[in-house]
């Protein structure tokens, strides 16, 4: 048996190490290490509860907004409030900005790229894939950075600024559109629409959506051009819905609400095939293989005492377990428990795995694009952004949140006017954390057994395509 | 070949960060900023969120720029440097070399022509150095407002100048690209820093200067909650006129910018601005906000401040307490209706 590490491991949202014990060939064993602490939630103790909103966006650049929404839920949760119609709207609408631009920027720059690698040269496809998704060279990025600089001109309208903004605030948005920004954030939404229907897709967003199953999805990529059709075509080749099976639970708190509800509804997705509610009271964090101090398991009580000479332990991020199993959050799982046809069926047929992660995260995109123009249209112009609110009480609250990577949960307690308690629960939390006190691996972990590296050991390019099909946020997942 | 013949090498790691930086700086570029770094003659040697190297292929682009093998112009760090536990930077390791990022930039910073901190963070701490400051974290030639950090406080680079610091949480994409070019272009020079490293290009300007509520601010018509259009300095904690950046006179994803977005400027340029508490409330003495600009002498901004509230008019005094304008600017009388 060979150990190999794979570190720095870039392309994926801060840093990350990667440890696989081989045998013949084959991955037998992974273990993935955060290998960066900040300690906000030791920063946020003792502070007033609103300077959640400054610092908590800050824990993560790439989606600054689904902090400062799970921040901001939290207090409103507190103050017992409601928000203003209006302000929900315009969080959802920067919120897709986000989300869409995240998805954007993870295909492009952090996944694709792989496959431009001299890995590949023997393949016959090599060539044009080199010449689309080079990193940094390819000609995909000339056309998707600077369509999603423009859609995150949505930013500049709605949240003043991104990434890192204080307009997410309980009782709503902190600037009231007035007509010719609604006009505007109209012309954004449909620029983008025309990025991924001529870039990405190659035809129109509702007969993207309209594809229900995965034999109608083989029958819409024959012949087609467009970003989309050519992973397709690689993921066919390379077998890529064999690589990375996940755990088999998937999870989502639910996205986008407005007074009616959510685009996106709270559930898990198991084995069954169909979504069921979710035990919320059933999440617990795990420490025993994190450099931290035990504490109480349940992350209403718990605290974040960092000990670096912890025996066992090879990670920052602690191991969030669903009455005691790890699971898989993100696009995949959002869309299973929506009920999405395509992604369900494609689930059915071979579970989560590196290509249908990739495909719901598109389809999702798709989903969000028209949602937003929904949404910019709902807006009533005349009436207010957020309402005023009072003093934060004394209490036990949490705010959860689907960012772009999956399930964000702020769990938060206020005494006597002070933030008593932090505590964070980030979508790569989930994803890749380390083993729990029972040895059970975290999904990432597991995903990567079995796989087969061959003579290239850490130069194996499937676990790229591994790692990355996650999309993980580093910077989030310890904090 | 020769140093000026070649391309300039820009080495980019990330220490205690968001990455938000790089979020920003991605905005940059109107055919994308990797076109924008080529135009330029910028050769990216690696980026945590951008190269195709990752692992030991990354580790070789770091140790060849280590040992001097690759000539180093540029070396830019994005978040803080965490020196804990104990300094032993185990807070913060590079993956796959044992060995932490602040031990990483001891090893690199001498190797470079210039060394960068981008964003506030790597420049004087930033968010992580807030409150206890679990990890010890400081930015690159400041803790805070305090000369030292990580390099320490008599650090130079090659070409004798000490850390560039591109304030900000995060940075506009102009200013960190601005910096870059400047000094591709060997237009950056020690006299055009300020006392805190900031490139005087930015920190010559108040984020106040060009704020689209000024007129609020004459008349010291303010905002009393959220959401209002009036000024946010009397009552919702805004540091704009202390606070150092060309912010309103520039345009922030398209148009926007913190007091458009309409919540208070945090200082995020300043060092230590994550030290404050109730960043959205105004704090007072005696009625009067602490935190006047810095250079007027007091009495005379009281005096002032009660003069022109006196002589607000009824248009600007409505619509500084509303989020809607209530009141259009025109005569009072003699309109003709459409």
């Amino acid at each position: 048996m060979t150990r190999i590490t794979i570190g720095p491991f870039n392309r994926v949202e801060g840093d990350l190490e990667v440890r696989l014990d081989v045998e013949r060939g084959r991955v037998v064993r992974a273990e993935v290490t955060a290998p960066l602490y900040r300690g906000f939630e030791q920063i946020l103790e003792g502070r007033p509860p609103r300077d959640a909103l400054v610092l908590a966006p800050r824990i993560c650049g790439i989606c600054s907004v689904s902090q400062s929404i799970a921040a901001a839920t939290a207090l409103r949760e507190a103050i017992g409030c409601e928000a203003a119609p209006n302000g929900l709207l315009a969080t959802n609408i920067a919120h897709a900005a986000e989300n869409a631009a995240d998805h954007l920027t993870h295909f492009y720059l952090f996944f694709m790229p792989d496959f431009a690698r001299e890995a590949y040269s023997a393949h016959s496809w090599h060539g044009a894939t080199a010449e689309r998704f080079a990193a940094t060279g390819g000609s995909a990025a000339r056309e998707a950075l600077p369509a999603r600089a423009r859609l995150l001109e949505v930013m500049g309208i709605i949240a003043g600024k991104w990434p890192h903004s204080l307009a997410f605030q309980p009782g709503g948005t902190t600037r009231a559109i007035e007509l010719g920004e609604r006009v505007r954030l109209m012309a954004i939404a449909t620029g983008f629409r025309a990025f991924l229907e001529r870039v990405v897709f190659a035809d129109t967003l509702e007969n993207v959506l309209a594809i229900a199953s995965s034999q109608q999805l083989d029958g819409w990529r024959e012949g087609r051009g467009g970003d989309f059709a050519h992973f397709l075509a690689l993921a066919e080749e390379l077998a890529l819905a064999g690589l990375g099976k996940g755990p088999g639970l998937l999870m989502s708190y639910g996205a986008y609400h407005d007074g009616e509800g959510a685009l996106f509804p709270r559930g898990i997705f198991g084995p069954r095939g169909a979504a069921e509610p979710l035990p919320l009271t059933q999440i617990t964090e795990d420490v025993s293989h994190a450099w931290m101090r035990d504490c109480s398991a349940d992350p209403a009580h718990s605290a974040t005492i960092p000990d670096a000479d912890k025996p066992q332990a090879y990670s920052w991020c602690k191991a969030p377990r669903l009455s005691g199993q790890p699971i898989e959050v993100g696009a995949l799982a959002r869309q299973a428990v929506a009920g999405h046809p395509l992604v369900t069926d494609l689930i059915a047929a071979d579970g989560s795995n590196v290509r249908n992660r990739v495909i719901a995260r598109l389809i999702e995109t798709a989903r969000i694009a028209v949602a937003m123009e929904q949404w910019i249209r709902a807006l009533r112009l005349s009436d207010p952004f957020c309402l005023d609110t009072r003093e934060i009480p004394d209490g036990n609250v949490v705010g959860l949140v689907e960012a772009a990577r999956g399930s964000l949960g702020h769990w938060l307690a206020v005494h006597a006017g002070k933030i008593a308690r932090y505590q964070i629960i980030a979508p790569t939390t989930w994803n890749f954390s380390p083993r729990d006190s029972f040895d059970v691996a975290g999904p990432l972990e597991q995903a990567l057994v079995g796989t087969d590296v061959g003579d290239a050991g850490p130069r194996a390019v499937a676990i790229q395509h591994i790692v990355r099909s996650f999309d993980p946020c580093m910077v989030c997942t310890a904090h | 070949m020769s140093r000026s013949e070649r391309m300039t090498n820009v080495l980019w790691l990330q220490g205690a960060s968001c990455g938000g930086c790089t979020m920003s700086v991605l905005e940059s570029g109107s055919s994308g900023w990797f076109d924008e770094l080529r135009q330029f003659g910028i050769n990216l040697l690696w980026h945590p969120s951008v190269s195709e190297e990752t692992g030991e292929e990354a580790r070789a682009v770091l140790e060849a720029v280590a040992e001097g093998k690759t000539p180093l112009d540029l070396l830019l760090l994005e978040g803080s440097v965490a020196r804990g536990p104990n300094s032993t930077g185990r807070f913060n390791l590079l993956a796959g070399t044992d060995k932490s990022i602040y031990r990483w930039m001891l090893d690199l910073a001498p190797r470079a022509d210039y060394v960068v901190a981008v964003g506030s963070c790597a420049a004087y701490g930033g968010v992580p150095a807030a409150g206890s400051n679990p990890t010890d974290a400081v930015g690159l030639q400041f803790e805070g407002s305090d000369l030292g950090g990580a390099l320490g406080a008599a650090f130079r680079s090659r070409l004798g100048l000490p850390v560039i610091n591109v304030a900000g949480c995060a940075p506009h994409p102009g200013w960190i690209m601005e910096t870059l070019l400047a000094l591709t272009c060997k237009d950056l020079a020690a006299a055009d820093l300020d006392g805190y490293g900031r490139p005087k290009f930015i920190a010559n300007h108040l984020a106040h200067h060009g704020c689209s509520r000024n007129e609020f601010y004459e008349f010291k018509a303010s905002a009393e909650t959220m959401s209002q259009r009036g000024c946010l300095m009397e009552h919702l904690g805004c540091k704009a006129t202390q606070a150092v950046g060309d912010c309103n006179q520039r345009s922030w994803n398209g148009g926007g910018s913190c007091t458009k977005g309409g919540y208070a400027c945090i200082a995020c340029t300043s060092p230590g601005f994550e030290g404050s508490q109730n960043f959205l409330e105004t704090a007072k003495l005696a009625g009067i906000p602490v935190g006047l600009p810095t250079d007027m002498p007091k009495a005379w901004f009281v005096a002032l401040a009660a003069l022109s509230k006196s002589a607000t008019p009824r248009r600007v005094r409505a619509n500084a307490i509303s989020d809607h304008v209530v009141v259009p600017p025109g005569r009072s009388s003699g309109k003709r209706v459409p």
